[in-house]
Formats: C-alpha cells, sequence, structure tokens
C-alpha cells in the first residue's frame, strides 16, 4: 500500500487560510472564545489584531453578538471555538440568530470528533454532524486535510450564508494534491473499487483509505467515496456511487446515529434502496486518552475500519 | 448619537403609546392570542424611542446608517410591529394579521419578513447578543450609529444577558444603550406572600446594581414618563467609554386599570366586556377594531 504523507493539523491550515483570505477580503472578522491559541486563531490575531475580536468564555454571547456583527455592512464573522462549544453550547444563538434569518457567519469547530487532545469527555462531542445538519439554512463541511481545508474555507466564505467547519486537532494524513479543489456540495472519488462503495467524511477518510490500501492484500477491492459536504448531500453521487456496487459502509469519526451515515442511510432509503451499514462511533460518549488507544477503543482506527469492511463483505457474499 | 431631527412633542409621543395600546389590544383579540402585559409596559418607551428618539427612515429601513433597534423581549413583538405601523414602516391595517400564517408580523420579531426589524428575537436573551454585535461591528466599519436594545427584567434571569454585559463592558461599547423594561413581573414569576402574589425576580435596587457592577452608566427612571426617557436617551448619548443601561421602573399592563400590576395579563387576550372596558379606559370613543 502507499503509505499517506503527514501533513498539518486542519486548525492550522485554517489559521493560515484565514490569515490568507484576510488580506483580500477586509469583511474577514474573526470572534474567538478565549481558545486563539489551540484553535489556532491566533495565527489571524497576531496578523489582523483589529480584526480580531476576543469575547471570552461565553459561546452563546460570541454567537449571538456575529450574528449582529453580520447585519452591518457585510462583515463575515468568523466564529472558532471547540466543536462542543458551537453545536452544543451555543446551539440556541446558532437557530434563532444565525440559521432561521440564515446570516453570514461561518462556525469552525475544532477538536472535534474523538480526538480532542486529551482535554476530557465534555469536549468531546460526537453529534455535531446530526445537530448542525438538521438545522435549516445551515451548510455542515468536513474536510480530509490541509489541502482541503484551504480550499474549503475559501469555498465557504465566497458562499452567502452559516457554514459549519468541522477541524481536528492532530497532524492529519493528506489525500489531495496540491491541485485539488474543493466544491460545495460535491462527494469525492477518492478510490476506485467494484466491491463495496465505503463513504467516510473528514479527517476518517484518511482513515477509511488506509483501510482500503490494506484490504488490497485480502482481495476485497473497496471503491471510496469521501464527502467533505454532509449538507447538502450530493444525492447524484451518493446514488452513482452505491448502484456502482450494491454494498454500502459508511464510515466516520462520530456518531453513526443521524451523521454522515444516518444521511448516506436516508438517502439511500430513498433513492436507491440496498444494504447499507454504518460505522463509528456507536451510541456512546467518549473519555480522555492518547489518539491510538482512543481510536482502538472506540474501534475506528485504520484497523477497524477494515475489519469492518471485511465482515460487511463477508456477510453479503 | 445622531438625534432624530423631528416634530413630534412629548405630548405626540404619548398619544401614539395610546393609541399603540388599543392597537395592541385589537391585535391580540383579534389574534386570539398575543402578550399584553409586556406590550403595555413598553409602549411609552416604544414611542419616545421611534417618535423622539432614533434616527430612522421607515421609508428607507435598510438604510446603513440608521440608528437600530433590537426588541431582545421578543414575546412583546405586537408592540414594536404597533410601534412600526405607526411610524410607517407599513399599514396599521396589517396589525390585525399579526400571529397568522404568512403574516409579516410573527409572533416573534423576524428580521428576514418584517421591515423595521433590525434583529430577530424571541428566545430571550438572545436579542441582546444580537444587538451587542450589530455596536461592535458598526464600530469597526466606522458607523456612528446607535444601536438600542429593550430587555425584559424576567430575561434578566437568562444568563447570556450577563455574558453580553460583561463583553460590552471590557468593549467600552458606547454606541450601544439598553433599555431595562423593568416591569417587576415575568409570565409566572416569583411567588410573595401568596399564590395570587407574585413580587419582582429583581428586589429593591438589584437591577440597577447588578447593571452597575457589570460597568455600565445606568439611569435610572419612571419608564412611562416620556420626557424623563427622552433626557435620559440624550444623556446616553453622551456617555463615553461605557454601555448605557437606562433601568425603566414601569407597570406591567399599563394604560388598563385592571391589568396593571397584575401578572395574569402578561399573555392573556380579554374577554368582550373587558375589551370594551379597556378601550374605555384607553380613551378609544369608537370601541375599537377587535
Amino acid at each position: 500500500m502507499t503509505a499517506l504523507t503527514m501533513g498539518k493539523p486542519l486548525r492550522v491550515a485554517m489559521g493560515e487560510t484565514i490569515t490568507d483570505l484576510a488580506a483580500t477580503n477586509d469583511r474577514l472578522v474573526v470572534l474567538d472564545g478565549d481558545t486563539a491559541g489551540s484553535t489556532r486563531v491566533d495565527i489571524f490575531q497576531q496578523a489582523y489584531p483589529d480584526r480580531f475580536y476576543q469575547t471570552g468564555i461565553a459561546e452563546m454571547n460570541m454567537l449571538g453578538m456575529a450574528a449582529g456583527m453580520a447585519t452591518v455592512d457585510g462583515l463575515i464573522p468568523i466564529v472558532s471555538t471547540f466543536s462542543a462549544f458551537i453545536a452544543s453550547r451555543a446551539h440556541d444563538s446558532i437557530r434563532v440568530l444565525i440559521a432561521q434569518p440564515k446570516l453570514n457567519v461561518k462556525l469552525l469547530g475544532a477538536y472535534s470528533g474523538l480526538l480532542a487532545g486529551m482535554t476530557g469527555k465534555t469536549h468531546l462531542l460526537f453529534d455535531d454532524i446530526p445537530i448542525m445538519r438538521a438545522m435549516a439554512n445551515m451548510v455542515v463541511v468536513a474536510p480530509v486535510d490541509e489541502i482541503e481545508t484551504r480550499s474549503a474555507l475559501a469555498a465557504i466564505v465566497e458562499y452567502e450564508g452559516p457554514v459549519y467547519l468541522r477541524l481536528n486537532r492532530g497532524n492529519t494524513p493528506i489525500i489531495f494534491d496540491e491541485d485539488y479543489r474543493f466544491e460545495l456540495g460535491k462527494a469525492v472519488t477518492v478510490r476506485e473499487g467494484g466491491d463495496v462503495t465505503v463513504f467516510a467524511t473528514g479527517t476518517h477518510t484518511a482513515r477509511a483509505y488506509e483501510a482500503a490500501e490494506q484490504l488490497v492484500t485480502e482481495g476485497i477491492d473497496v471503491h471510496l467515496v469521501h464527502v467533505p459536504t454532509i449538507k447538502p448531500l450530493d444525492v447524484e453521487a451518493v446514488v452513482t456511487a452505491a448502484q456502482r456496487t450494491g454494498l454500502v459502509l459508511t464510515t466516520e469519526e462520530g456518531t453513526v446515529i443521524g451523521g454522515l451515515g444516518g444521511a448516506i442511510a436516508e438517502t439511500l432509503a430513498e433513492f436507491a434502496p440496498m444494504p447499507v451499514t454504518r460505522h463509528g462511533l456507536q451510541d456512546v460518549f467518549g473519555e480522555s486518552g492518547p489518539d491510538g488507544a482512543l481510536l482502538d477503543k472506540y474501534g475506528i482506527s485504520p484497523p477497524h475500519v477494515a475489519a469492518a469492511i471485511k465482515e460487511w463483505v463477508g456477510t453479503r457474499h | 448619537m445622531t438625534q432624530a431631527t423631528t416634530t413630534y412633542t412629548a405630548e405626540d409621543m404619548a398619544e401614539y403609546a395610546r393609541q399603540a395600546r388599543v392597537r395592541i389590544l385589537e391585535a391580540v383579540k383579534h389574534a386570539g392570542g398575543g402578550h399584553v402585559g409586556g406590550p403595555f409596559s413598553a409602549a411609552d418607551m416604544l414611542s419616545a424611542l421611534y417618535f423622539g428618539v432614533m434616527n430612522v427612515r421607515p421609508d428607507e429601513p435598510n438604510w446603513p446608517d440608521r440608528d437600530r433597534f433590537v426588541l431582545s423581549k421578543g414575546h412583546s413583538s405586537i408592540a414594536l410591529y404597533t410601534m412600526l405601523a405607526l411610524r410607517g414602516y407599513f399599514p396599521v391595517a396589517e396589525l390585525l394579521t399579526f400571529d397568522s400564517v404568512n403574516s409579516r408580523l410573527q409572533g416573534h420579531p423576524d428580521m428576514t419578513v418584517t421591515p423595521g426589524v433590525d434583529m430577530s428575537s424571541g428566545s430571550l436573551g438572545l436579542g441582546f447578543a444580537g444587538a451587542l454585535g450589530i455596536a461592535l461591528g458598526a464600530r469597526a466599519n466606522g458607523r456612528d450609529f446607535t444601536t438600542y436594545v429593550m430587555v425584559g427584567d424576567g430575561e434578566c434571569n437568562e444568563g447570556i444577558v450577563w455574558e453580553g454585559a460583561h463583553v460590552a463592558a471590557r468593549y467600552n461599547l458606547d454606541n450601544v444603550v439598553a433599555v431595562i423594561d423593568h416591569n417587576k413581573l415575568q409570565q409566572t414569576g416569583w411567588t410573595g406572600d401568596s399564590y395570587e402574589h407574585r413580587i419582582s425576580p429583581y428586589l429593591g435596587n438589584q437591577l440597577a446594581d447588578r447593571w452597575r457592577a457589570f460597568d455600565w452608566h445606568v439611569i435610572e427612571i419612571d419608564g412611562h414618563d416620556i420626557p424623563a426617557f427622552l433626557e435620559a436617551a440624550r444623556s446616553a448619548g453622551e456617555v463615553v467609554g461605557k454601555p448605557v443601561a437606562i433601568i425603566a421602573h414601569t407597570i406591567k399592563g399599563k394604560g388598563v386599570s385592571f391589568m396593571e400590576g397584575d401578572f395574569t395579563w402578561h399573555s392573556k387576550v380579554p374577554n368582550d366586556e373587558q375589551f370594551a372596558l379597556a378601550m374605555e379606559e384607553l380613551g378609544e370613543t369608537d370601541g375599537g377594531t377587535p
């Protein structure tokens, strides 16, 4: 198999990219909930101190203030904190003041999923994707690597309306070439195969890719589709990719309830009914610990993904 | 702060407030639902804001330099709609569509449908945060309009109010004026000596003291005294380096004797007899149009 090159954490790519974008877009402002050093919007803060707003450890207010700022002269507020404090703690502010009026606020959820850097279980939000995709007017994006993060940020700043962007903490394998361009609402085929269609999203797609490469030696040829935009879902691409093999597995670093797996299952049930299984974080909360140990315990490391695919294929043939 | 160049007198504003109470009650009666007590406690101040304080252009509701108003106590939406209608943002007759499907006048203020509504609100406390964001955005873009935000005293129970109060003071947001409608009652509220007796969520000077403790410049007035409100708004404009909270002591249900100070009129539709009596007390000689 081809080993993936390790790249930067998405949070670092994000901090650098919004700083780059701000050079040519004076409407960008950043609001921080006292996590800039962790989320890496401190990169922006150092470059543009006058466009950086520390709003303290008060996320409901921060999201509300971002909405108010978005009503003045086309400002584009970028709100940054841990995903748990956006999607969960500040949910009502987002629902009422950002999503309902469809204001142009970008929500950057750092430390998403299982790997939140030894913080603790309260900072782990496994259901950010279900929460945010269930919200009307909200776009949900989860890039896989630093290259896609840069491209996705440019696209979501261009897009007029609220977007939730899921970012991770640790170094992240690179999937895409430098010339890759993210398209909002489009799924991407990462690997072509004929035995089973696997859908993955966010940084977890890299684990699915490693799993697929492992399975070659076992005679399983995976068709891997990366779904960076979970909402709006690329229904046509999902259906086409699923019908290619007639057998589907979804895998994600997030809850299987209502997340990517939920979205794919809903879509295929409606447009192309076929066997689907959802791999990912089950109906659980998390805990603190080193990344590798967490991936193992919660069953989403590349070997776990490979085993899940192998088992699913085995039961169907 | 840009003071409106206005030909309206305090007497005119009192008359608009009286008309507003009539229209509010008509709309609530017609809709068969809605709030009365909170809108009535706010009516005089809303009239003063729209006819005497704020620099707005009803025929150009999105004029970038307009003063902003956010009704954070969004349950009193009908009071805002009534004032916007009287000020000329849309026809007064439209008030009777209040709370109905497809109406621009929804139960809670919706900035996407109603001309003159600068921020959606209704989930208590959120409008206040939005207003602070507008004020911060104005500063970021060098605009010198003032953002007025009306917050209920019951609404001050919400933690987000105090999150925002802290941040606004840290940013020295002297382009925002919070009008706290201190009508001493909530929907259910805090029980006093008996089940029928409800008392203020903030006793004595507690509410003013809290805003002062958060480093806001506090002005206390009688919220039904229109000249006092106009003077408070004027002096708020002279405050430098601090956000201003006008603690307005009001009476819930103000204007109709049997509603005043009675928490059960928070959101109650008057029956025909009560409606007729209220119209008489409000000086509406034709009996109103329920």
